[in-house]
């Protein structure tokens, strides 16, 4: 089995870190909301799965393709999977929004206690996943395809698969983004002021509402986006997609050390190869129970996260 | 506005002894006759009424009740309470097909495996605070569920089928459409559930639980041994879920994984909520109607869970408190914890 493992490690690295690059654009998602309101939103994982059938509409309908179309090439290719890209984003960046006005923002501007936020999230969170379960009647919803899935070269043995390569990279553009977003504007800035001391920030004329529909946007902005790129690696997708890929990544999110944008990004890609290599050694089947128990005993050495700020002092 | 929980709280502050045994035998009454209740507006329109009322309203009023000494009572967030409820389930299914031991001498040990389970969560995990042990404590609920789908010695996808029913007692028969015996019977434990809690609640843990949930380092600064307490609500919670389970399995008599994910965890946590952290009461009302809700809007067949997400969200809204909130001496001092 170890031989095995040396042969197919590149490849299952490359595989990993493709899973990772999803984790980490969801985890984002969790933890900039995470950084403004210390609050874990739930319902982000229901805004990742109306992205990917964002990409499923523009897709299908926008750009007419069937289940027998000839998968598209060249320029056009190019052209469709940027539209989908934007399709996700915007899907989701505005659902998130919209999750804010209707579960967190009366609840915040009253200061209610900290789980009725919570509740309602999860409240939000079934009906998005209902709504969508009966609008597709509980079945997967497969996506055409729209480009075949050829193998470009190889790396050090590793078969470079274009939806691999195209999801490492444009998911390296946007984390880059981002933290270009959150360093140098002035919204990132206000961002960054928010979730270090929420008081000061206000004292200092920042528009609380303003930068928290902000802060949604943007996480939803990039949750959509990792909708987006499972959608071009596994091709389908469900109402109930959200819940294991929201979990994972929030526990990426949390191993890196929530609140902190660096934190979801070596937290999503550990998480992605980790979970790519205990497939291949235990089998798919206790995969999750290998991520779990990592995260425990990370979490008992480094109770904050691996790159945490002091958050021990912040309380449910 | 008006505060029933206050209203509800004078009268009773108000009654002499005797009276408030009479309004609690009254009470007791009234949720023994339920039952009997069946052919009202009370029925359900697809599930039996009487079946809904031991499961899920009994089971979840059973459970909710255990899971508030965690959240409500000392402020640990715990997302992964149905670990404890799959642990005496399948302490019950396992030992029942396995063993010749009755329901009633298994629900110690469940109730006893429940508590070692939280005892060696709680341990790692209780060192850490808020959204970290969330996680954590959904990690474990996750690991439970997911070892009892492979574990092929534990039933596997196929779960444990034929436990036994418990046997009978003073010549009643636990037969599997008995509902009204099953309800009396979880109304027994309900009420020494909450007989216990009331109990812990006004002694030296009851405070100390009141201490951390407020403030834990300035509990830890006046000597309450923070850690030590934070164990034992944990601990005594999984008590009560582990004896969920046992009492589950023995009404359901099939047991698997599926019964136990994520999402019973989080129902659980919104019955408490929903209800009124903190305060038995609430936390009961909201597990009655969170558990029997479901059922009664089943009319609106496909569109059943959407509309209840949307109750979750209005009523949240409305009352983040819970319908009947924890009282207002208890929520006197500013709370840190909660107003962040």
């Amino acid at each position: 089995m170890l031989a095995n493992f040396q042969n197919q490690f590149a490849s299952l690295t490359v595989g990993g870190l493709s899973l990772g690059f999803i984790y980490v654009l969801i985890a984002l998602g969790y933890t900039m909301v995470y950084g403004v309101l210390r609050m874990i939103n739930f319902a982000n994982s229901e805004v990742f799965m109306y992205g990917t059938f964002a990409s499923i509409i523009v897709i299908r309908d926008v750009f007419n393709f069937t289940q027998q179309s000839e998968p598209a090439t060249g320029f056009r290719l190019a052209y469709i999977l940027f539209f989908c890209l934007i399709g996700s984003m915007l899907m989701s960046g505005l659902l998130s929004v919209f999750l804010e006005l209707v579960a967190y923002r009366r609840l915040r501007n009253k200061g209610s206690n900290k789980l009725a936020p919570l509740i309602s999230a999860i409240g939000m969170s079934i009906v998005l996943a209902e709504f969508m379960r009966i609008l597709t009647d509980s079945r997967y919803v497969g996506s055409p395809r729209v480009m075949e899935k050829k193998v470009l070269g190889s790396f050090f043995g590793a078969e470079l698969r274009i939806d691999n390569v195209i999801i490492v990279v444009s998911g390296l553009i946007l984390f880059v983004g981002l933290s270009q977003f959150v360093d140098k504007t002035r919204l990132g800035k206000a961002i960054r002021a928010v979730s270090m001391n929420e008081d000061a920030a206000k004292l200092m004329g920042v528009n609380l509402n303003f930068v928290v529909s902000g802060t949604f946007l943007v996480g939803g902005l990039m949750t959509g986006a990792a909708g987006f790129f499972y959608i071009l690696k596994y091709e389908n997708t469900s109402f109930n997609i959200g819940f294991e890929l929201g979990i994972a990544a929030f526990t990426a999110a949390i191993l890196g050390g929530i609140g902190n944008i660096k934190g979801a990004f070596y937290g999503g890609l550990a998480l992605g190869l980790l979970e790519t290599y205990a497939s291949f050694f235990l089998g798919t089947q206790w995969k999750a129970v290998t991520v779990f128990l990592v995260l425990v005993v990370v979490l008992y050495f480094r109770p904050n996260g691996v790159f945490g700020e002091a958050i021990t002092q912040t309380r449910a | 506005m008006f505060n029933l929980r206050d209203w509800g709280a004078d009268i009773w502050e108000r009654s002499s002894r005797p009276i408030r045994v009479l309004i609690a035998l009254g009470a007791i009454a009234v949720a023994a006759s339920l039952p009997l209740l069946g052919g009202t507006f009370l029925n359900t329109p697809v599930a039996d009424y009487g079946s809904v009322l031991v499961f899920p309203v009994a089971i979840f009023v059973i459970m909710a009740l255990g899971l508030n000494i965690v959240i409500g009572k000392s402020g640990l967030l715990d997302l992964g309470y149905v670990a404890f409820f799959a642990i005496g389930a399948y302490t019950m299914g396992l030992l029942g097909t396995k063993t010749s031991l009755n329901s009633w001498e298994i629900l110690p040990i469940g109730i006893a495996m429940a508590m070692f389970a939280g005892l060696i969560l709680g341990v790692p995990a209780l060192r850490l605070r808020g959204d970290y042990l969330a996680i954590i404590t959904l990690g474990f609920g996750e690991i439970v569920r997911i070892t009892a789908l492979n574990l092929n010695s534990i039933g596997g996808t196929n779960g444990i089928v034929g436990i036994p029913t418990p046997p009978t007692i003073f010549g009643l028969e636990y037969t599997f459409d008995n509902h009204r015996l099953y309800f009396w019977t979880f109304l027994i434990i309900i009420l020494l559930t909450i007989w216990m809690i009331r109990r812990l609640s006004i002694r030296r843990s009851g405070r100390a639980w009141e201490s951390i949930r407020q403030d834990e380092d300035a509990a830890e600064l006046m000597g309450v041994p923070t850690f030590r307490y934070k164990i034992w609500a944990f601990v005594l919670g999984a008590s009560v879920g582990g004896a969920a389970g046992v009492l589950y399995a023995s009404k359901t008599l099939f047991i698997s994984p599926d019964n136990f994910t994520l999402q019973v965890s989080i129902l659980i946590l919104a019955c408490v909520v929903f209800g009124g952290m903190g305060n038995i009461w609430g936390v009961i009302l909201g597990a009655i109607i969170l558990g029997y809700l479901p059922d009664r809007i089943r009319f609106l067949s496909d569109a059943r869970l959407l509309v209840f997400g949307a109750v979750l969200v209005i009523m949240m809204n409305l009352r983040p408190d819970g319908i009947l909130p924890r009282k207002k001496r208890e929520k006197a001092l500013p709370d840190k914890s909660q107003h962040e």
